[in-house]
């Protein structure tokens, strides 16, 4: 029993410990990577590779002035940027990263992952509000209406998943892709799944809420400091986590040939979709705020209907 | 080109004969002096009932005349108005000028003639204090409210050390503060509808989507523009004042700075009036090296337009990769130049050097690699789907609208018109060239960007046609007003000697008179005005730049429309502040 706690509270530090680190990491990840596919070098100065700009830019932050506008409101202005954080961590609690590696396998985690990314959707707004600055109040307007409709697309496109093996359990997921991954039954949903996890993590091409040469930096316009760190790492923890739900749901997670650890398999996918992420950021524009609403309701919206829909049919005609 | 003896019989039939008086000028515009009573009537007969009539208001200002020589026999005028127009069906200019004898005078405004007169009358108050009768806001718009003086007008000092030194009183602190007051109802805006209210947005003066100092008062309804108001004048430098105190040789690198992004194209459009002025014939090989410099910056010029409107609309990338294609543009000029952006290369009757050995392999490579690239960034950019959503039917204007605002360059070709001044007025030999003036249809923000590109391509053949046929011959003209005089025979004979000394330590003595070049700019038309007494330096420098009717065309073009479709249009509207504000 004692051994077990001793195990528990392992695999919490080292969740915890792992996650902020790879957020800080992709500091450099994706300034690299952005470099090189756009002709330039990125930070190479700061230790081998300039890795080290990583510590840079943390120590950077957290020696700014933590500055707070007098004019904003003061209470939410503060915990605006904590609720992105603490909400997208406590996602990565039902994440199971490989067999046994996970902090809390709950028989609900898909659910559990569903209601921690629409409590994300506050941060935005309530930082944007809380601001009292036009940029910012416009970006979280955007914001809002971005995340709370993607919301629904996201939930629903996972629904084929849960059809195909049953359960909502994450590990459970994992392991009823052991004859085939979800990608090739679900490929629409993956589809799906991954504009509305670009949508809900507000990264290029749908930075919609902090639209750069439109509305400044939309909703933290006024933040400086850590606090603004806090958004920077929480939108580093949310690609995270979506590359880790992509495996997870349609690419066998941990699953894969023996001749690697079942992490490594696990580590090596998340990556790849991160890349991703980088990449999408350096190669395509942003469509206007009503045109992504459109495209989501007006296209998104009955092609999830329809993946629902069918794959209902399949899983009841075979078991029929 | 030649000049039209026919509209002045029109005008002549119309109005009574002595209305008009006739004046010789060093250009082939026709000139004409009217009285002050008559400017409303002969510009609407000119802009409406004339057969094929002047269309465009293509510029307005004012001389003040008080310290002018006075030898050409002209009346005692204080200031004189000065009204261009352009016929595109006569392919020529009318020149209309008034006499105005009071010191602070009133003068009947056309800005219910010609929507573009608006900011065009407000400037000549700004910098003249010249009211105007019947204008709707005719409040400053260069220099801020709280100035006191008009800056072109001769007291006033044209620089710092003339003015005293400067003190900031409390009370001065405090009408400053006050003029920052932002209150809509100075911009004519409304602060609610019957059922909203509307937010204010500044979008500027320090803003990552406006590429310059440049403030845009955004009257919202929730995201979508109620009116746009552009706010300009904090790039004013005075380039016209400065003019006046410079030599006609010095005030050369000024121009460089004005449509910045344009290099010696700036120099080609004042060197064109001064020629005129001075009557200097240039040499074949200076046509040729000058159109191919300026033919470089306009790409180079296109690829600062082209990357930055491809971020304005999200895309990180393509910027990264247009910057370092301008680089190797900036390497050629940088070989054959010394300088890169602002390389003032150009001289009065000629240019600076003759071109470096081994400028052809420069020059070739660049056209071996540019069009590959540009097939790239057609990939990219302009087949991208997300990129056509946010650029195709936004911001669009039709080409009555065009002309009315006096929208001149590639904006003007969206529409389908294929007016360019180096097909229809062609300078500098741009006549002997082989090139296309590429068009779009539909007059949209993606139109817009497709002129661009495709003007690209065509300054590329224009380029390798000058290399290929690169005449021999000297750089610099056989002409005593060329400047630096050519120095061959000062050794020699005490005449080119005293020549020479004079020309390099005073700039040479422009012969008076008056003449206005236009050309075709990278972002439009591009004129000089100049007014010589006789002179060291200019008596007048009028600058007539793009930019500024296209940037006051903005309210007219964005209402109805959103924030992001607002980046799309000043994308793509390809402006350049000091290009605005001079």
């Amino acid at each position: 029993m004692e051994e077990a706690t001793t195990n528990y509270f392992l695999i919490i530090g080292g969740v915890l410990f792992v996650m902020l680190n790879v957020a800080a990491g992709l500091i450099w990840v994706e300034r690299r990577m952005l470099a090189l596919w756009q002709d330039r070098y990125g930070p190479n100065r700061a230790g081998p590779l300039g890795l080290f700009i990583v510590l840079a830019d943390s120590l950077k932050l957290f020696f700014k002035e933590d500055w707070i506008p007098p004019f904003a409101d003061k209470p939410v202005y503060v915990i605006a940027p904590a609720v992105v954080v603490v909400t997208v961590l406590l996602s990565f609690v039902v994440v199971p990263f490989a067999p046994g590696i996970v902090v809390a396998d709950l028989n609900i985690g898909l659910l559990f992952f569903l209601a921690m990314s629409s409590m994300g959707a506050y941060s935005i707004i309530l930082g944007g509000w809380a601001s009292n600055n036009k940029y910012a109040l416009l970006g979280a307007m955007r914001g809002a209406a971005q995340m709370i409709s993607y919301e629904v697309f996201m939930g629903l496109a996972l629904m084929g998943v849960v059809l195909l093996s049953g359960s909502f359990r994450l590990s459970d997921i994992v392991l009823a892709q052991a004859g085939m991954w979800y990608i090739i039954p679900q490929f629409l949903g993956f589809i799906i799944f991954f504009i509305a996890g670009i949508a809900e993590t507000h990264r290029l091409p749908f930075d919609i809420p902090e639209a750069e040469s439109e509305i400044v930096a939309g909703f933290h316009s006024e933040y400086s400091g850590m606090k603004f760190g806090m958004f920077f790492i929480g939108e580093y923890m949310g690609i995270t986590l979506i590359s880790c739900m992509l495996v997870t749901l349609y690419f066998g997670g941990w699953l894969g040939p023996e001749f690697l650890p079942p992490i490594v398999w696990f580590i090596l996918k998340t990556a790849f979709f991160l890349m991703i992420f980088v990449l999408l950021r350096a190669s395509l524009p942003r469509p206007r705020y009503d045109q992504l609403m459109e495209f989501g309701w007006k296209i998104l919206l009955p092609l999830t209907l329809v993946n629902l829909l069918v794959t209902a049919a399949i899983v009841l005609w075979q078991e029929g | 080109m030649e000049m039209e003896s026919g509209i002045l019989q029109h005008l002549q039939e119309r109005f009574e004969a002595s209305t008009f008086k006739p004046q010789a000028t060093k250009d082939e515009i026709l000139t004409l002096w009217m009285p002050v009573d008559k400017i409303k009537e002969v510009l609407a007969f000119l802009k409406q009932d004339v057969p094929k009539p002047y269309r465009m208001l293509f510029d307005l200002t004012a001389i003040d005349e008080r310290t002018r020589r006075k030898e050409n026999g002209h009346a005692p005028y204080a200031f004189t108005m000065v009204y261009h127009l352009l016929s595109f069906d006569r392919n020529s200019f009318i020149r209309l000028k008034v006499g105005l004898k009071d010191d602070f005078p009133l003068v009947p405004s056309i800005s219910s003639l010609w929507a573009n007169a608006n900011w065009y009358e407000r400037e000549v108050y700004d910098m003249f204090g010249i009211r105007f009768e019947g204008h709707p806001h005719l409040y400053r718009i260069l220099m801020p409210r709280t100035w006191v003086g008009h800056p072109l007008r001769k007291e006033h000092p044209s620089r710092a050390t003339e003015m005293g030194p400067f003190q900031l009183y409390d009370d001065k602190i405090d009408l400053e503060q006050a003029a920052l007051q932002f209150k809509p109802e100075e911009w004519g805006l409304a602060r609610q509808s019957d059922d909203s209210d509307f937010m204010f947005l500044n979008i500027g003066p320090q803003h990552p989507g406006t590429h310059g100092v440049l403030r845009i008062v955004l009257q919202l309804d929730g995201e979508d523009i109620v009116d746009a108001i552009p706010d300009i004048g904090f790039h004013h430098r005075g380039a016209e004042k400065m003019g006046e105190r410079q030599t006609w040789h010095t005030y050369l690198p000024y121009t460089d700075r004005v449509d910045y992004l344009g290099g010696v194209m700036n120099n080609m459009a004042y060197l064109q009036a001064v020629e005129k002025l001075a009557g200097i014939e240039v040499p074949e090989r200076v046509k040729f090296i000058r159109i191919m410099m300026c033919e470089l910056f306009r790409i180079a010029s296109h690829l600062v337009w082209y990357g930055t409107f491809a971020q304005d609309v999200g895309q990180l990338s393509p910027v990264f990769y247009m910057f370092s294609d301008r680089e190797k543009i900036f390497d050629i000029v940088e070989a054959v130049c010394g300088g890169r952006m602002h390389p003032n290369w150009f001289r009065i009757g000629g240019v600076a050097q003759d071109l470096p050995n081994g400028w052809e392999t420069l020059v070739q490579n660049f056209i071996n690699y540019f069009p590959k690239r540009l097939k790239e960034y057609d990939n990219m950019v302009m087949k991208n789907s997300i990129f056509k959503a946010r650029t195709k039917g936004i911001g669009i204007f039709t080409l009555d609208e065009a002309i009315e605002w006096g929208v001149t360059g590639p904006n003007l070709r969206a529409c389908g018109f294929a007016w360019d001044f180096r097909k229809k007025q062609p300078y500098s030999g741009y006549e002997m060239f082989d090139f296309e003036v590429p068009t779009a249809a539909n007059g949209d923000c993606y139109d817009r960007a497709l002129v661009r590109i495709e003007e690209m391509r065509q300054s590329l053949r224009i380029i390798e046609q000058c290399m290929k046929n690169m005449p021999v011959g000297p750089y610099k003209a056989d002409h005593p007003l060329t400047t630096p005089p050519i120095k061959k025979h000062t050794m020699h004979d005490i005449e080119t000697l005293i020549t020479h000394f004079l020309g390099v330590s005073w700039g040479p003595v422009i012969p008076s008179g008056e003449a206005m070049s236009c050309i075709e700019a990278t972002k439009g038309a591009n004129g000089y005005y100049l007014t010589s007494d006789g002179n060291t330096s200019p008596y007048r420098v009028r600058i007539r730049t793009p930019s500024f009717p296209h940037m006051q065309m903005l309210p007219y073009i964005t209402k109805g429309y959103t924030v992001a479709d607002l980046l799309s249009i000043l994308g793509a509207m390809d402006y350049v502040l000091a290009d605005i504000d001079r």
